[in-house]
């Protein structure tokens, strides 16, 4: 399963990248969802999040999800550009699929990936 | 047992496949106190006995094409239905089918509903419609909806136009109720002016405004200039139309509508007494994730058919759940494909001429009655074929006297608005001869001179 | 007119072109009379709309096409459509006949109440009977479906708790094997959802449910018999915990089929339940609608019923029938829709059904919709796993997968469909993995029966023998499996009269 190991994640989940900010899906829950056609950005450049509040919604054929932040922080970027792109979160959930980047980011309720690979597989079963 | 076909020696074999003695006996987890409760209702009738008994009810009423001479509208617009249109829907292809959950054996249901979405975006002149809402009514509640998601709740006004259906003004009420949302709804405002009078209304916490087209009083309006300054204070614009006047007028796509709902009725569906009716629902491309309802799409089958399925539907209730914008589940798909139908077959060249019709008859009325005294029209504005009418009497007296010479006059605007006292709304329609127009402007002379 | 966007270059093979490519320039259909009247100008041309593109037919060319298309459906007229919580029964075709009758028909709902009164009379008795069949004091026959009665109950059990000041109560309990639109009902009003998890037998989880009641519990939502087929064998504890802690008991009656005559909703304690009369009563589905989803709601409750309701307005007297008319709730949470309901397709429909079957009659057919549920079950149960399994009401849900197989519910919905028989529900309550949700209903013969339970476990061998037979599937059908991630993506919701159209003229 892939789970880069320089990432933390939720239960829910999300991953958060502590070096750069980053915050998205994990590939786990794209390959869940199956085929996404659409997101929507619920917050905004210059908001401030807190961890576990909404930041994004997704739809794919046949589920829906919203997207809680892993971290706290403020919004520094969005990545618009999933909006026409929505399947590059099934591509590329921790590269391109990134969503929003926050400065100052503390990380909620994370784990590293050993136990997120481990919980996952928990939940296969 | 009308309707059961299974026999007493196959109920006995299947009752021993199940392990149960009798039918009773399935229903062990029914609490005993209030198992089989007797039920006090007439006993049952046959076939023939029913086809009489609602027979006799149904000519108990005195309806619109063989007692009495209409000119009600508000709402429900009596039009001719070419045959064709029950035929189709006579089909139990079409009539017993299930909502087109398994695109492979409901093609016939989710192209028909993929013509009836294109044929509502070229008439409102929108980007796409939905499959249908339940009538004109609740889709301008929807509408309400769909500005609430695209805000995410952060804008909480609706500006409502006093132009609108009273009844249709009641329902955004109801739907609102929950959300914490002001309606400014005034029905008290000065009706004389215009559209641009909304303008000063819309503030930054607007998310709609709703407008009537043509009003409920039968005005037209250019609403361009007000879905401009709409848009200057970030605000979305809902224009609740009616399908015949859109045959022939400006389309509200063509004034930066971006949202056109409305009822529809007139197209192919009899008055039924108020329903089953049919609300259409077009927009933006843009707004379609936040527009509730069923929506079919072209797409294409692991034969390289060109087919349709229903997209997007993690919008809705049954995956979105309470994070939905709508509850809205079903559609009305029958009639959706009846208004489809009554399109096709009257096509262009035949919708033109019904609106034709209307207008022109709904003006020689408006004119032979404005010449009798006492009588005029409130407003100078053009209309369709709706007008509103002054009047020299309470409306209860004059419609009393109408139907003593089997004429079912117009609405009573006194009941909504209380400034139009003694006016009534009058709604004429191509069903309505020349000869029917003139008893009409007889009877109201005699009125008059009472 | 707005240009249409650049449509999507496909090579798909056209099975049968839309209304708008089968159009041609000046070809007519039904023709309206000449004008009678003097003319009059038309509005000023800025008012008018330039272009029309809408087809251009004869009546045989749009007769043929839909009745092409009409091929291309499954139907109950057709066969077995045992989908489950749909309640597909047969549709009687006197009804078709009944709500066609020129005085149902050509009736304005605005029309005074004197020259009504059939109409009138039909819509009370339906509310009489309702009651009487639901155990209710009150009716409201506005809601147009069964998820717009869901809404109306909601907002009347926000009302009822508002108008006594209880404010504080914004949690709607709900269980997971609940229909979306409860939850999606629920969130319209801005509550909150609280899920109580089912038990090992599909019960209600008593413990779940106490540990959630509290005094700001707006009342619970359930569906009984639950989407899982199972009377819940605790129906009194669970509606006496909600009614402790203040709360109301709502319930979903998308499962009545199965308790007519057998059990009165309102006997038991239940204080609001939309009827679904396009499931339990005949009204026939038509491809997705119009429903019809009157509400019923206990004593405490009926002044909160949405105006207006049908009721006598002068009594009868001596050869006199009653006037009726309608009469608005003293605290009525306003109105649904237009006008009163859906009277024509809905109303008279179901009043032609329940008078055809009196009282015995109605429990004959909850009776067998239950004995044929079960019928299929012990049929079944041998080969697919039926998670919960005991006596079940009118639907139950077994697992369409199989050990060591990559089968799965929907390939086996597909491969249905080559024994010509609709699918089951498949992948609702998502409770159970992989579900299969089969209803019956009670209009199928025993024969019907017995030919869906041999295709089913026939499916099951082929699963094993040729799985790639039910993942291709189906076969037989005029069409295949659907690329569902293309429709998504390119969104192709509309079409237009060809680019090129006038030059044809």
């Amino acid at each position: 399963m892939n789970a880069p190991s320089n990432l933390k994640y939720t239960k829910s989940d999300e991953w958060f990248d502590p070096a750069s900010g980053a915050m998205g899906l994990t590939d786990y829950a794209q390959s869940q969802l199956s085929d996404i056609v659409f997101i929507e950005f619920l917050v905004e450049e210059g908001e401030t999040v807190e961890a576990g509040k909404a930041i994004a919604s997704v739809e794919s054929v046949k589920a829906s999800a919203e997207i809680y932040a892993p971290a706290a922080g403020k919004v520094t970027a969005v990545n618009k550009a999933l909006s026409d792109k929505p399947e590059t979160l099934n591509s590329d959930a921790f590269g391109e699929g990134w969503m929003v980047k926050v400065e100052g980011g503390v990380a909620g309720d994370v784990m590293d990936a050993d136990a997120y690979v481990k919980y996952c597989e928990e939940r296969a079963h | 047992m009308t309707y059961i076909p299974i026999s007493p020696k196959e109920r006995d074999a299947m009752l021993a496949t199940v392990g149960v003695k009798s039918l009773d006996d399935l229903f062990e987890a029914v609490p005993q106190k209030h198992r089989f409760p007797k039920l006090n209702l007439p006993p049952a009738l046959s076939e023939m006995e029913a086809a009489s008994l609602l027979g006799e009810m149904a000519s108990s009423n005195e309806n619109v094409r063989e007692h009495v001479i209409s000119f009600l509208g508000a709402g429900a617009y009596n039009h001719y239905i070419p045959s064709v249109v029950d035929h189709i829907l006579r089909r139990g292809e079409f009539y017993t089918a299930y909502t087109p959950y398994q695109p492979e054996i409901s093609q016939g249901t989710l192209q028909g509903i993929f013509e009836y979405q294109s044929l509502m975006t070229n008439l409102t002149g929108m980007d796409v419609s939905n499959a249908s809402h339940y009538d004109g009514a609740t889709a301008a509640a929807e509408a309400v909806n769909l500005a609430y998601a695209q805000f995410r709740g952060k804008r909480k006004k609706v500006v409502v136009s006093p132009g609108l259906h009273p009844q249709y003004r009641e329902v955004i009420r109801t739907y609102t109720q929950g959300m914490g949302v002001e309606l400014t709804d005034k029905t008290e405002a000065d009706l004389e002016v215009g559209p641009e009078a909304l303008i000063s209304q819309i503030d930054d916490n607007t998310m709609l405004v709703v407008v009537q087209y043509p009003d409920f009083f039968g005005r037209i309006y250019d609403y361009t200039k007000l879905i401009e300054a709409a848009h200057a204070k970030g605000s979305l614009v809902c224009i609740v139309a009616n399908p015949t006047a859109l045959v022939m007028l400006k389309t509200p796509g063509e004034m930066g509508a971006d949202i056109v709902v409305g009822e529809a009725q007139p197209f192919g569906i009899p008055l039924w007494y108020g329903g089953p009716y049919l609300g259409f629902f077009t927009t933006k491309k843009s707004y379609v994730h936040k527009m509730a309802g069923r929506l079919v799409g072209e797409t294409m089958d692991n034969r390289g058919q060109r087919s349709y399925v229903l997209t997007l539907t993690a919008r809705e209730q049954h995956i979105k759940r309470e994070r939905a914008t709508s509850n809205i589940c079903s559609n009305q798909g029958l009639l959706a494909l009846g208004a489809a139908v009554y399109m096709s077959v009257l096509g262009k060249g035949g919708l033109q001429e019904v609106a034709n019709l209307c207008y022109q008859k709904a003006h020689y009325a408006a004119e032979q009655i404005s010449k009798i005294d006492g009588f005029g029209l409130c407003f100078a504005e053009p209309f369709f074929h709706e007008f509103a009418l002054c009047c020299p009497k309470p409306i209860a007296e004059i419609n009393e006297h109408l139907l003593e010479h089997g004429i079912i006059g117009g609405y009573d605007l006194g009941n909504d608005y209380p400034a139009l006292k003694d006016h009534m709304l009058i709604a004429v329609t191509e069903m309505n001869s020349r000869e029917e127009i003139d008893t009409f402007v007889e009877v109201l002379k005699e009125v008059a001179n009472d | 007119m707005t240009s249409p966007a650049a449509p999507v270059v496909t090579t798909a093979k056209i099975v049968e072109p839309t209304i708008f490519e089968i159009s041609s320039p000046g070809r007519r259909g039904v023709n309206m009379p000449a004008s009678d009247v003097p003319e009059t100008a038309l509005p000023p041309k800025d008012l008018l709309r330039s272009d029309l593109p809408l087809p251009e037919l004869a009546e045989v060319d749009v007769v043929r096409h839909y009745m092409r298309l009409s091929k291309f459906n499954y139907s109950v007229d057709d066969g077995f459509y045992p989908l489950g919580s749909c309640t597909m029964k047969y549709n009687p075709k006197i009804n078709e006949d009944t709500c066609r009758l020129p005085g149902f028909l050509y009736t304005h709902p605005l029309q005074p109440i004197e020259t009504v009164q059939g109409n009138l009379a039909l819509m009370y008795e339906t509310q009489e009977w309702l009651k009487e069949i639901s155990g209710f004091a009150g009716i409201t026959l506005q809601p147009a479906a069964g998820a717009h009665g869901e809404f109306t109950g909601v907002l009347m059990m926000a009302a009822y708790h508002k108008s006594r000041g209880d404010t504080k109560r914004t949690k709607m309990l709900i269980p997971d094997a609940a229909h979306g639109t409860n939850p999606a009902s629920t969130g319209m009003l801005g509550m909150s959802v609280v899920t109580i998890p089912s038990d090992a037998r599909g019960n209600v989880d008593l413990k779940a449910l106490e540990a959630a009641c509290d005094d700001t519990v707006v009342g619970m939502m359930l569906t009984n018999p639950n989407t899982l087929g199972m009377f819940d064998e605790h129906i009194e504890q669970v509606i006496k915990l909600v009614h402790d802690c203040g709360g109301l008991m709502y319930g979903d009656g998308a499962n009545l089929n199965a308790l007519l005559g057998i059990l009165r909703p309102g006997d038991l304690g239940f204080d609001v339940m939309h009827f679904n009369l396009h499931k339990t009563f005949s009204v026939p589905h038509g491809g997705g609608g119009p429903g019809s989803g009157p509400v019923g709601v206990a004593a405490r409750l009926a002044d909160f019923l949405p105006a207006p309701v049908v009721g006598i307005v002068e009594e009868a007297e001596d050869d006199l029938p009653p006037l009726y008319g309608f009469i608005t709730p003293k605290q009525s949470i306003g109105r649904m829709k237009a006008f009163h309901g859906h009277f024509g397709g809905g109303l008279v429909r179901s009043y032609t059904y329940i008078a055809m079957h009196g009282p015995n009659g109605l429990k004959d057919i909850s009776q067998y919709a239950v004995l044929n549920a079960n019928y299929l079950q012990a049929r079944l149960r041998d080969t697919y796993h039926v998670p919960y399994d005991r006596i079940c009401m009118h639907e139950f849900v077994a697992e369409g997968q199989f050990a060591g197989s990559d089968v799965r519910a929907l390939d086996i919905a597909k491969r249905l469909m080559d024994y010509n028989f609709h699918p089951p529900t498949n992948y609702f309550p998502l409770i159970v993995h992989e579900a299969l949700m089969i209803e019956p209903t009670e209009t199928e013969n025993k024969d019907t029966l017995d030919a869906f339970a041999d295709a089913l476990i026939k499916i099951a061998d082929e699963a094993k023998t040729s799985p790639d037979l039910l993942h291709s599937a189906p076969h037989i059908t005029p069409f295949g499996r659907m690329d569902e991630v293309k429709a998504a993506r390119e969104l192709v919701l509309c079409c237009w009269l060809p680019e090129d159209y006038n030059e044809n003229e």
